[in-house]
């Protein structure tokens, strides 16, 4: 009995890797922003994401150790006269191409350098590329020693998302830029109202909800109207209306966005609230319709033919049955539609152009070189809490929709 | 069929209707009708697409915007990618979707292990190619690579790898195809599982009892009976193939030969409206197939219901 449990156990170890290599090949890339956004600036350069919890070497820290401490000492101050804690002193060779020229002299009659391989290195003039190479390490721990270059913050940090939050695209962090009082040209007061910042991802935050909420109520709303009209109402054409709109579902938006924004132009709306909203309740509606449409039409008759017995109208009906009845599919459409809207960039870089929400945000703080990573993975987190939190609370709803929409029947 | 009792005046259903008709005659109908007659008009719409037909160059009369759509290096390069796309990423995603909803299937953590593969669902496609061009990151120089790819390739000993500026175009794709994997295999999985977990278990039961092997099973019974969800997700990827444009708008902007045909129409929109709406035409009439599908699968439903 019990090897039977082992060796079943033992069989099923392959599956056990396929399922767990799965998951962590597709957690792999998230994972990477996600400790990213909490690195510096100078960390995320240098070094990959994997090692944020390991402090790697300050460079050149070794090969002073090796070469220079005898004589220098390990802070650099044992020398008097030559302090190399002196910015004054290490400025002249902050470039190893002018600490190799100094190092080549003799001092009193003695080379400079004690090691013989690093001595090789430093006087055959054949191989100076390469010292420049090897030295520059060491140059680099000169400047961080004597205080005039920066040693590399590998510790975590809230930084980025804050700097994310107002905006902040300069080359300190928003908080250091506030307490040396070097706030950029003004536009920073360095208090809450920062949040409020038109290139912040805070500001975008807010103006994604404001796009968000009334996109998913408004098509829900008039979407429930139409689709109980298709399930319990009867008029001509009923069946081919319906027709048309399992078609129109799938009508691609890019088909429709240059004629909506000129019409836009001539009413008005351009970049307002008020026709982003309209826009997506436009597309919501097919699908919203047929999902709703679909469920009602499932209710049992005798619910409806049983409340008209008592007196109802279709306006009761609608209100005390039908709505209160498809709770489960509005909130399914409610967490796809919000989902959809929310994660959407190309209507609202279209539509609302002078307010950008998220995504939009996002592709603005996109550095074409890649120097901006720090902010680019908070920013992104940013982007991404709202729709996973609705998503894995909301899950079993968002796949009923899923499966109501796709495979009907 | 509506019961008798609830016959109501011929008016009141066209009240519940007028909201939803009016807004997606606005929305869609209209503008849809919009765009193909902006089509045939000129770069600002003022006049015919036949006005910049110059003499001794190629041109369609009204119809010149089409001959960009179809013709143009750019556009036949745009349409080799969505072709391309099509052809790696409906089976790539249904595979994986696949193979996904079978695996997870027989382990306890289940719900965990989906949850994860759907979670890319949620995010948007700008967060999605965030995340993937950091996946992608290379260093020019000396320093360290920061994209966890690249410094795979370094610890082996390979050089690093430009994967969506290289001057091999497929290389540039693949990484796309990879991304759009990633994002929509749980898409399918969800689907799927769903399917097979309504396969009657009794039948999968008498099937192993009779001495049938796993691989049997899955081929010669669940297979069959899940073909038509597996219908279902291939039209659905389609339209959303056919459609791609956030993820390459965002990792390559369309460059080193990676353009796709939405892409393209979203490069014309302020600069050549003619054009860009002849490419929206061609779009929809790529889709009309499947709206047909659709519609048929729908009535067929209807039938039976």
């Amino acid at each position: 009995m019990s090897t039977e449990r082992v060796k079943n156990t033992l069989r099923r170890i392959p599956l056990h890797i396929v399922v767990i290599g799965m998951v962590v090949l597709w957690l792999i890339p998230a994972l990477g922003i996600f400790v990213t956004s909490f690195r510096s600036r100078e960390a995320v350069r240098t070094s990959g994401w994997w090692t944020a919890l390991s402090t790697p070497p300050t460079p050149g820290q070794e090969e002073y150790a090796a070469a220079c401490a005898s004589c220098h000492g390990a802070d650099g101050k044992a020398l008097t006269g030559v302090d190399l804690s002196d910015p004054t002193v290490v400025e002249s060779f902050t470039s190893s191409a002018r600490l190799i020229r100094m190092l080549r002299e003799p001092i009193d009659g003695q080379p400079h350098v004690e090691d013989p391989e690093w001595q090789a290195l430093i006087q055959d003039t054949q191989r100076t590329r390469e010292a420049v190479e090897q030295l520059a390490p060491v140059s680099e721990h000169l400047s961080i020693l004597s205080g005039l270059g920066r040693a590399v913050d590998y510790s975590l940090t809230a930084s980025n998302w804050i700097d994310a939050l107002v905006g902040y695209k300069g080359t300190e962090t928003y908080q250091a830029d506030c307490a040396t009082g070097v706030s950029q040209s003004g536009k920073f007061k360095c208090n809450a109202r920062d949040l409020l910042n038109p290139e912040g991802m805070a500001r975008a935050f807010l103006n994604s909800l404001l796009v968000t909420i009334p996109s998913t109520i408004l098509p829900i709303l008039f979407a429930a109207f139409a689709a109980y009209a298709f399930a319990w109402l009867h008029f001509p054409g009923r069946m081919w209306m319906f027709a048309l709109l399992v078609g129109l579902q799938i009508v691609p938006l890019q088909m429709t966005l240059v004629p909506i924004a000129q019409l836009y132009s001539k009413l008005g709306l351009s970049s307002t609230y008020v026709g982003i909203w309209l826009f997506h309740t436009g597309f919501g509606l097919p699908y919203a319709i047929y999902l709703l449409r679909n469920f009602l039409g499932g209710l049992p008759r005798d619910l409806f033919e049983s409340i008209y017995l008592d007196g109802a109208n279709h306006w009761t009906a609608f209100w005390k049955l039908a709505v209160p009845l498809s709770v489960p599919a509005i909130g399914s459409l409610a967490i796809f539609q919000f989902l959809w809207v929310w994660n959407d960039l190309l209507v609202a870089i279209i539509l609302l152009p002078t307010s950008p929400v998220l995504t939009y945000q996002i592709t603005n703080l996109i550095d074409p070189r890649g120097g901006n990573w720090h902010l680019l993975t908070a920013a992104a987190f940013l982007s991404m809490i709202v729709p996973m939190i609705v998503f894995v609370a909301f899950q079993r709803y968002f796949v009923r929709g899923l499966l109501a929409g796709a495979v009907k029947g | 069929m509506v019961p008798k009792i609830m016959r109501q005046g011929t008016l009141t259903p066209w009240l519940y209707l007028a909201a939803a008709v009016a807004i997606m005659l606005v929305f869609i109908v209209y503008p849809t009708l919009n765009t193909v007659m902006l089509s045939l008009r000129n770069k600002t719409g003022t006049q015919s697409a036949a006005v910049d037909c110059r003499p001794g160059e190629p041109c369609w009369g009204t119809f010149d915007n089409y001959r960009y759509a179809l013709t143009d290096s750019e556009m036949t390069q745009a349409l080799r990618n969505n072709t391309l796309w099509l052809l790696f990423m409906v089976p790539g995603t249904v595979a994986a979707g696949l193979l996904f909803a079978v695996v997870t299937d027989r382990v306890r953590y289940e719900r965990l292990a989906k949850t994860i593969i759907f979670l890319p669902m949620a995010i948007s496609f700008v967060g999605a190619s965030i995340i993937w061009k950091f996946v992608y990151a290379l260093q020019s120089g000396a320093g360290a690579q920061i994209g966890v790819l690249n410094a795979a390739l370094v610890a082996l000993g390979r050089t690093p790898i430009p994967w969506l500026t290289s001057a091999n175009w497929m290389v540039n794709n693949v990484s796309l195809w990879i991304v759009g994997v990633w994002l929509w295999a749980g898409f399918c999985m969800t689907i799927l599982s769903a399917a097979l977990k309504a396969v009657p278990g009794e039948i999968l039961e008498a099937a192993r009892v009779d001495g049938a092997s796993e691989w049997q099973v899955f081929w010669r019974i669940m297979f069959p009976i899940i073909l038509p969800t597996i219908t279902v997700v291939i039209t659905t990827m389609v339209i959303n193939i056919l459609k791609v444009f956030d993820i390459v708008f965002v990792m390559t902007g369309g460059l080193n030969g990676t353009e796709v045909i939405a892409n393209r129409m979203f490069k014309f929109i302020v600069t050549n409206q003619g054009r860009s709406m002849a490419i929206a035409v061609l779009l929809i009439a790529l889709t009309i197939p499947i709206m047909i599908i659709n519609v048929r699968r729908f009535r067929e439903q209807e039938a039976i219901r």
